[in-house]
């Protein structure tokens, strides 16, 4: 049995009447990518933050790393590497100088923190611009500049809130890689995201959040053959059509994707024989037809119905 | 490196500060060139005694440079987006306090004594008792760097807002606590206001050093200095974490 690197266990806040996150319990076993996912509001990032200790549970106890996080926050917290929502390193400082002001917070020597600097400095492609103020940096270097500083003391546990949310392709490859040698080399992750295709390709792990409850913990393909019933009918017609023709008991929900339209359904076979009938009666030509299984971002659309 | 974490909390949180904050404008102009320009309009072509003064004046330029760093530090780090990484560092709220405490204490240290310094050695005044007057500069900077800290903590982001309740509060102090009219000549509700002010202590505390006339015995000066430091580090503590969230 795997030990735990992280637990939460009856994890509430409440702001006001508004009960942000209630009553979550977590297991995040040790050098797992977990991720975290959820619609806006939904308590992802209340949570993290209460992980982190950056802000105090109304209720509910947090470990890290065999470390009660609320009895021994600057212990627990030694443990963990933390990249906020809201996490910009300093701006008046260069990046060598933000490393070497986080490498002081974790108590490590002059010369931990000159090796480290320069290593992290070079693996996310900074070298060059390492003695400049990061005010001159753009988004995506900042962003490394952000998770440099957040592993200068190789953290057993990271936490990343939205670590690849607005920034482009280069920097977005710089930071996964990243996060995946620190995973090769035991540090567990916990991640939350927006990007589904980012949660499916990292994590071995995720967990979906909605209106601070807890809905579903499983591993993504887990997930999505529990939700099999969910089937699509991706299809390419010769001209557009109002969707509504084509809804039934069997297709509930129809969408144009790209240049084809996508019909949600419970049963293949009737949907299929729908689209066509519709087809036939509209005199549409099938240019192409296909259908595909339930992606995570599915499941995810699915359990968190309701909440926008 | 063998301290314990929260002392070493302490000390890089002082030195973040003082490497970052300790170049910025308001810094420069609520600590050094406001006070330069109430001395210049108060003290300067007036024929004043000024031995008699000169501990009102050193006790103002203390009580401003040692109150200008705390006002901005927690409202630009909110703005800038850094408090939240801040608090997920191995410190506490109390640590991140007593660091940006110790950041302003040690702005209004340096610059105090070299104004007490110039000013003692050109005016040829004479120091009567020269361990107060170092009790009561450590004491009097730690304690309106506290004093900045509690402005900081209530609530805003935006530093210009918070310099601007930072002048309103400072501002009448000076006027009331013994600065441009000593504790001795006041009368009536004046003396009563001038209690409520911790400036009116370091003032009668730095007169008694000074050998000028002092109304309330030096420890009394040191006591309630004391007692207000400590008041206003638990009153920043509340403050900063009841407002919290309004900085994430």
């Amino acid at each position: 049995m795997k030990a735990e690197a992280i637990v939460a266990e009856g994890l509430t806040k409440r702001f006001g009447n508004l009960v942000a996150v209630d009553d979550v319990n977590l297991q995040v076993h040790e050098g797992e990518v977990f991720g975290y996912l959820g619609p806006n509001g939904a308590g992802k990032t209340t949570t993290i933050r209460m992980l982190t200790g950056i802000i105090e549970p109304d209720a509910g106890s947090v470990i890290i790393g065999g470390i009660d996080l609320i009895r021994h926050p600057l212990q627990a917290k030694m443990k963990l590497g933390c990249i906020p929502e809201v996490g910009n390193v300093y701006q008046d400082l260069s990046a060598w100088e933000n490393l070497d002001l986080m490498g002081r917070f974790y108590g490590l020597t002059r010369r931990e923190r000159e090796t480290r600097s320069q290593e992290l400095l070079s693996a996310l492609g900074l070298a060059e611009r390492s003695h400049d103020y990061v005010r001159t940096f753009s988004k995506g270097m900042r962003q490394r500049v952000s998770i440099a500083c957040a592993v200068i003391h190789k953290p057993p546990i990271l936490f990343l809130d939205e670590p690849t949310e607005g920034l482009d392709v280069h920097s977005k490859r710089i930071i996964v890689d990243l996060v995946k040698k620190m995973n090769s080399e035991g540090s567990t992750v916990l991640l939350t995201t927006h990007n589904i295709e980012d949660a499916s390709r990292l994590c071995q792990r995720v967990c979906i959040i909605n209106k601070g409850r807890i809905i579903a913990v499983e591993a993504p393909e887990k997930l999505r053959q529990a939700y099999e019933g969910i089937q699509t009918v991706e299809v390419a017609f010769d001209r557009r059509i109002d969707l509504s023709s084509f809804s039934s008991e069997h297709v509930y929900r129809a969408e144009a994707y790209g240049d084809k339209w996508r019909f949600y359904t419970d049963d293949t076979d009737e949907a299929i024989k729908r689209i066509v009938r519709v087809g036939e009666e509209h005199r549409l030509r099938i240019l192409s037809i296909a259908t595909v299984g339930p992606s995570l971002e599915d499941v995810f659309v699915r359990l968190t119905e309701g909440a926008r | 490196m063998n301290y314990s974490p929260f002392l070493r909390g302490v000390l890089v949180v002082a030195r973040k500060d003082m490497r970052i904050y300790y170049r910025k404008a308001p810094v420069y102009i609520f600590g050094l060139l406001l006070p330069t320009f109430l001395f210049f309009a108060f003290f300067v072509g007036r024929q004043l005694d000024i031995p008699k003064y000169f501990p009102g004046f050193l006790a103002m330029s203390l009580f401003f440079t040692s109150s200008s760093v705390g006002p901005i530090i927690v409202p630009w780090e909110k703005q800038a987006g850094t408090f939240e990484r801040l608090l997920s560092l191995p410190v506490s709220v109390t640590t991140i306090i007593l660091g940006d405490m110790l950041a302003g204490a040690l702005f209004g240290l340096l610059i105090s004594t070299i104004i007490g310094v110039l000013g003692i050695a050109l005016l040829g005044l004479s120091v009567t008792n020269v361990l107060l007057l170092a009790v009561l500069f450590v004491l009097g900077n730690v304690c309106f760097a506290a004093m900045g800290e509690l402005i900081s903590s209530t609530g805003g982001r935006t530093p210009s807002n918070v310099m601007m309740l930072s002048a309103l509060v400072r501002f009448p102090l000076i006027f009331i606590s013994g600065v441009f009219v000593s504790l001795s000549e006041m009368s009536g509700v004046g003396v009563i206001v001038a209690y409520f002010s911790p400036l009116t202590y370091l003032v009668d505390g730095l007169d008694a050093s000074m050998a000028q006339s002092s109304v309330i015995p030096w420890a009394v000066d040191i006591l309630v200095l004391l007692l207000f430091t400590v008041l206003f580090a638990f009153g920043t503590r509340k403050l900063l974490r009841r407002n919290l969230m309004k900085g994430l």
